[in-house]
């Protein structure tokens, strides 16, 4: 497989979220508009490039036995430095993901990436890997997030472009799980064309 | 009175799945079956109500007089499954036949979002160490309840004509949302 293949794949045909749908709960959570749903993604693929690096980088030093605790050690440090740096330089983004940031620790991409994939590659295959399927995730929840905004406030990245409020469920949990399944739907329908 | 609206509003107001959006991952993978639903809900209630005390008791008296309160996430990941360890360990050898029911759903915890989110939420909502494990108990019920609703319902979709596209987790996802337009009618409650 080359390196462009390698990055594009996890855009449409191994994408984390909506191929695999792993990763559903920030997702869901952070995906009420646009940018928040940008910005989860974006902290995700930093933790993504940084665990994929170090993993592929240790793993002739790492025990087979003790891989999965190894794997979650680095995982969390690269976590720890994106909550303090996002606390420290975007209070506002940072407050409206919440909990959502430490979570990214048990995120299934995460771990799922570094298990199947860093862990066996060349360090320069892995990031490429790493930014592909950061990148992905990212894409499909800015997309997930401008559907629920222009849904559900009639706005987008904050701009408002109609008056009054939207259809107010969208914004809301329930909107969330319906949003998702229907694009997961069409992702199916485009991979099988 | 103050531990009643605390139960009712992690049970219903503030379902753990359908309004925060933790544990989404189990939620839509064991529920094919009610029977391993409720085998799932019965691990979960158990593992968090013993890492959410075991996460508060190290945060207040390891991780805050040290003033290494940042380390919180590596700390809280590690107890969890070293904890989920453990606990699978103790059964194997006390209980077999409680080893048999939860066993295969032990290792799919340590990354199920929703424990080590519930530790954290406890410490960011200053709940001290009962009301820490009252909320952890009810907060698992509640994921329990949404789990074993969700299997039912998937188990009567089996007999349904689903377009093909939407098969699978599509409509798992569409049938969780509208559950979720239901829990929202418990909004006034508290």
């Amino acid at each position: 497989m080359n390196q462009v293949q390698n990055f594009s794949k996890g855009f449409i045909k191994e994408n984390p979220i909506l191929v695999m749908v792993l990763g559903a709960c920030p997702a869901l959570a952070t995906t009420s508009s646009m940018i928040n749903g940008l910005g989860m993604g974006l902290a995700t693929t930093f933790v993504l490039l940084g665990s994929n690096t170090v993993v592929s980088l240790m793993k002739n030093l790492i025990p087979d036995k003790v891989r999965i605790p190894a794997f979650i050690v680095v995982i969390a440090t690269f976590v720890t430095i994106v909550d303090l740096v996002m606390n420290a330089y975007v209070p506002s983004l940072y407050e409206s993901l919440g909990i959502f940031i430490p979570l990214i620790v048990v995120n299934c991409i995460v771990l799922g990436r570094a298990e199947a994939f860093a862990s066996k590659n060349t360090v320069w295959s892995s990031v490429v890997d790493g930014a592909g399927m950061g990148l992905g995730f990212t894409a499909a929840l800015g997309v997930l997030g401008a559907i629920r905004e222009i849904l559900g406030s009639g706005a987008i990245g904050g701009f408002k472009f109609i008056s009054g409020d939207g259809i107010l469920v969208f914004i809301l949990a329930p909107g969330a799980f319906i949003a998702l399944g229907y694009m997961i739907a069409i992702v199916k329908k485009i991979n099988k064309a | 009175m103050d531990f009643i609206l605390l139960i009712i509003s992690a049970i219903l107001v503030n379902n753990i799945v359908l309004a925060q959006f933790l544990g989404v991952c189990p939620f839509l993978g064991v529920s094919n079956k009610v029977s391993t639903a409720i085998g799932m809900s019965g691990a979960v209630t158990f593992v968090m109500v013993l890492a959410t005390m075991v996460t508060y008791l190290i945060y207040t008296y390891i991780l805050i007089p040290l003033g290494i309160g940042f380390m919180q996430t590596i700390a809280y990941i590690l107890v969890i499954a070293s904890l989920v360890q453990m606990v699978e360990i103790i059964l194997k050898k006390i209980s077999q036949p409680l080893y048999q029911a939860l066993g295969i759903f032990l290792p799919l915890i340590t990354t199920n979002c929703a424990v080590l989110g519930v530790a954290i939420l406890v410490i960011k909502k200053d709940y001290n160490l009962v009301e820490g494990i009252v909320y952890g108990a009810a907060t698992a019920i509640g994921f329990g309840l949404a789990l074993v609703i969700l299997a039912g319902i998937r188990e009567q979709l089996e007999l349904a004509d689903v377009p093909s596209g939407m098969k699978g987790a599509p409509i798992a996802l569409v049938t969780a949302g509208i559950l979720a337009l239901a829990f929202m009618g418990f909004a006034g409650l508290v």
